[in-house]
């Protein structure tokens, strides 16, 4: 079953076969799902507002974790072509570090010359790997993104001179619309931006993922064969999914530097990407909201779980990640599914809900 | 049929050979197709039959030989271009994109061949929703319309192979056994829409066939592969009569 | 570039290739045969040092003969290659050899991100050096140069003993005849009565147990640090993927092809030397995507 989000059903699409009052059927629960949906999600848009005035002392977290759902939904578009790739902090760090080089060269930039240039940046070195890794799938997609992340990060790291080293570099507080902010303004103006570029993007993406273009990055998961054979070439298809992931990842990126203040290597490290996965993974692959559900279920736990296991952090990740492979592969939304009762969908051993 | 010289070529292979490592499967195959044929391919298995059509397609490189659609040449074209150019393929194994409907396969397929590139318009509302659906009625899949590719019965399995192909709107199509899985009693009802649809839409064909009553009746001309190698080529009734095709191909 | 640095750099490459060969060896057999790629690979290379250090460390301390922090080295390889590598294919590797490849990844990834973690816990993120076996073996002379006779000598030793050791089992024994068979064809081996469960279990405990070797003989030459493990998973993907994953002598000449180009890397241009594998790497899959030696499998429509 399809669900239409902001796009209304042609009325003709009733049909007219002979099973004529089947497809109306269909219609209207169509309908009646896009509506509660679109509901819930300007509900949680209106929450999300008004953090910053019922919650002030969550707005940071929060705005932490809209970043790392941004990069969350680029890897969950990879997941929808049935790729992982172990090595998408890569292009977290490159948002970060864009800016990093853009406000120590120019005091007073403003945030939104910041937030293009990490999505330029991010988009075009999605663009140069992605044509080299698009050739692959599986088990190479992930490992060669892998590599070129650890490459990357060495490299962060050993050019001192240039990025910092493993100290890294500062952000400096960029501008807003010409404004100068002081600090409590601008951690409230960049929540808001943030917010605004999240909302965005899950609408994008999720129009992206209806789309033609969208239905085709699944093709590419279920059958690459019949892909060619209706005249489209799967490497392109999957180099779009790519370079928007690297994108959303850039975005990610640049926020989290813009509100810590600071970028640094550790950014690319794998285990920032095994993190991107984990809550993909978590979130369950077949709904946008869990990309950024999971990631706010997993700072969560991982700021109450810093107190009492400080260091097993990667232990619990890993455990976790396997007994909900092994469990329940569809993750967090196929297990609110199950207890809603909801779960008329199959799920498939690839975590992805079938209609 | 048509007289061949008043008909336009379409398809041409000359020459064609492949082989992997100690099987022969092309062996200087020469073969046309005119506009308005359907031309059946028979041969036991492993003759090479499907081989030619992976060739045809791009699929495989020949080591020798030639294909030429319209007079253009397309030898080892990746499969997207010569599908575009207007080959389309049903498979034996019929390919699915499994995890989506019926509708969703189709949908994709015209919104390849209509080249809706808009990332923010709904699969489901391109204008061409109701010529699939009209097309799904053609070929008898309406009633599985919305059935998940993955959990479709054997029999429509294939007739969803066939309508994807068609949705392309292709001058050429070339299918692997198209009724084989097909319950028997709705074999030739399928073959009978099928074709008709190919001729009123002046669309030409090849097929692969088993079935040699399908053969006499559907298919304009017959091309007999044996060892990689195109036996005989004429029409049915006169090559179904032959004794040696009989011997080496219906017989045994 | 004096003949002398280029000696040193080949030496120095021939040595690393060792240990490279050894842990790609492990990767590539396991993936040959079970088609899994082994993520966790890196960590039981790691785990696989760090018990060879603490039993060598022990063992010096405690006024054994140093001799023995050789035979050490081999034991605690085989102790963590067994039982580590025992029990992640026992209880967990077999839950998932049905599923998708993806969900298999994601689970040998997340016995990295477990085994990392444990190793972490362990021994701490100060290092660790236990260099005895390295220094019991003394120098030698080459061309004029002193190498260390463990680098030179042993290391290059071990890696062809395995190489050759592998070879002769794969292909002399009726376990290796079973490997083979069921790499070749699961459905077809299993069909004549081949146990499938025990011939990957078996692979497994090997590959795991060339793994720990390959960390467990590195020990002596370097010092160990945490984040050992996500740099060697990477560096024998890159070498596994250079000659063609499941290619155990093609493994070899990759090995050697990235250590030695390491090497002169180091000698040349520091900067460059992290990036060299992996360029390697890139620059032969361009040209041959399946690796050097790796075989086309088409897909049969």
């Amino acid at each position: 079953m399809s669900k239409e989000f902001l796009d209304a059903v042609p009325d003709g699409a009733a049909g007219t076969s002979a099973e004529g009052s089947w497809p109306v059927r269909q219609v209207r629960r169509e309908n009646a799902l896009m509506n509660k949906e679109f509901l819930a999600f300007i509900a949680v848009a209106a929450l999300l507002a008004a953090v910053p005035f019922t919650f002030n002392s969550s707005t940071t977290f929060i705005a932490m974790c809209l970043a790392k759902g941004l990069a969350v939904l680029g890897i969950l578009i990879l997941l929808r072509a049935g790729q992982v790739s172990f090595g998408h902090a890569m292009y977290f760090a490159i948002g970060a570090y864009a800016a990093a080089f853009l406000s120590s060269a120019f005091r007073g930039i403003d945030m939104m010359v910041l937030v293009a240039a990490a999505i330029l940046a991010s988009g075009v070195a999605g663009a140069i790997v992605g044509v080299f890794v698009t050739r692959y799938r599986g088990i190479f997609f992930g490992m060669i993104n892998l590599a070129f992340s650890m490459v990357f990060y060495s490299i962060l790291e050993k050019a001192f001179h240039i990025t910092g080293g493993s100290d890294g570099m500062r952000i400096r507080r960029p501008t807003l619309l010409g404004m100068e902010l002081r600090r409590a303004e601008f951690d409230v103006a960049i929540y808001y931006v943030i917010l605004v570029f999240a909302l965005l993007s899950v609408w994008l993406v999720w129009r992206y993922l209806r789309s033609p273009m969208g239905e085709a990055l699944r093709a590419v998961k279920t059958n690459e064969t019949r892909l060619e054979y209706v005249g489209l070439s799967a490497k392109s298809v999957l180099l779009g999914g790519y370079i928007a992931s690297a994108v959303l990842c850039g975005l990610g990126g640049v926020f989290m530097g813009m509100v810590q203040g600071l970028a640094t290597p550790e950014h690319a490290f794998w285990t920032r990407s095994s993190e991107l996965v984990f809550i993909a993974v978590l979130g369950g692959p077949a709904h946008v909201a869990g990309a950024f559900g999971g990631t706010v279920l997993f700072e969560a736990v991982r700021t109450y779980a810093a107190a009492l296991l400080d260091d097993s952090w990667q232990l619990i990740l890993g455990v976790t990640l396997i007994l909900i492979i092994l469990w329940a592969p569809g993750g967090m939304v196929e297990l609110f599914r199950r207890f809603t009762g909801r779960n008329r969908v199959k799920t498939t051993t690839s975590g992805e809900a079938s209609r | 049929m048509s007289d061949k010289s008043a008909s336009r070529l379409l398809l041409q292979a000359e020459g064609l050979k492949l082989h992997f490592g100690g099987i022969i499967a092309a062996d200087g195959i020469n073969l046309s197709l005119y506009e308005g044929e359907h031309l059946a391919i028979i041969g036991p298995n492993g003759a090479g039959k499907t081989t030619f059509l992976n060739i045809c397609t791009g699929y495989l490189r020949p080591q020798g030989g030639s294909v030429r659609f319209e007079n253009r040449e397309i030898t080892a074209h990746p499969p997207r271009e010569i599908t575009r150019l207007g080959i389309a393929r049903a498979f034996q194994i019929p390919q699915l994109f499994a995890e989506q409907t019926v509708l969703e396969n189709m949908l994709l397929a015209a919104s390849v061949r209509e080249r809706h590139w808009n990332p923010l318009r709904n699969l489901h509302a391109i204008p061409e929703r109701r010529e699939m659906e009209e097309l799904l009625e053609l070929v008898g899949c309406s009633d599985v319309r919305d059935r998940v590719a993955s959990e479709l019965p054997e029999g429509k399995r294939k007739l969803a192979d066939i309508a994807i192909a068609l949705a392309l709107k292709p001058r050429v199509l070339l299918m692997d056994e198209p009724t084989s899985g097909v319950a028997s009693a709705d074999k030739f009802d399928v073959m009978e829409t099928l074709m008709n649809a190919l001729r009123q839409a002046k669309v030409s064909s090849v097929f692969v066939e088993h079935d040699m009553e399908m053969v006499s009746r559907y298919a304009t001309r017959v091309a007999v592969w044996a060892q990689g190698k195109i036996q005989t080529t004429g029409k049915p009734d006169v090559v179904l009569n032959d004794p040696e095709v009989i011997r080496n191909v219906i017989g045994g | 570039m004096t003949l002398n640095f280029a000696v040193l750099a080949l030496l120095d490459g021939i040595a690393y290739a060792s240990l490279l060969f050894l842990v790609a060896v492990g990767l590539t057999l396991i993936f040959g045969v079970l088609g899994i790629l082994n993520i966790a690979h890196g960590s039981l290379y790691a785990i696989g040092a760090y018990v060879a250090a603490t039993l060598g460390q022990w063992l010096v301390a405690s006024g054994y003969n140093p001799w023995l922090t050789f035979p050490a080295l081999f034991a605690g390889a085989t102790i963590v290659g067994i039982v580590l590598g025992g029990l992640l294919e026992r209880l967990l590797l077999q839950r998932i050899y049905e599923k998708d490849e993806i969900l298999q990844l994601l689970v040998t990834f997340a016995v990295f991100m477990i085994l990392e973690n444990l190793q972490r816990m362990i021994w701490g993120v100060q290092p660790y050096f236990m260099s005895t076996p390295l220094n019991l073996l003394g120098n030698v002379s080459f061309l004029g140069i002193n190498y260390t006779a463990y680098q030179v000598l042993f290391l290059p030793a071990a890696a062809i003993v395995v190489l050759f050791a592998l070879r002769h089992f794969l292909r002399h024994t009726a376990m290796g005849a079973q490997i083979l068979a069921v790499t070749e064809d699961r459905e077809a081996a299993t069909s004549i009565g081949i146990n499938a469960t025990r011939v990957y279990f078996m692979t497994f405990v090997i590959g795991a147990c060339f793994a720990a070797l390959g960390g467990a003989l590195a020990t002596p030459t370097t010092s160990l640090v945490t984040g050992m493990g996500a740099n060697m998973i990477v560096l024998s993907f890159a070498v596994a993927a250079t000659a063609g994953l499941g290619q155990i002598e093609g493994a070899a000449i990759s090995a050697l092809m990235i250590g030695i180009a390491r090497a002169f890397a180091v000698y040349l241009s520091p900067e460059l030397e992290v990036i060299m594998p992996y360029l390697i790497m890139v620059l032969v899959l361009l040209i041959k995507p399946n690796g050097l030696f790796g075989k086309v499998t088409a897909r049969k429509i």
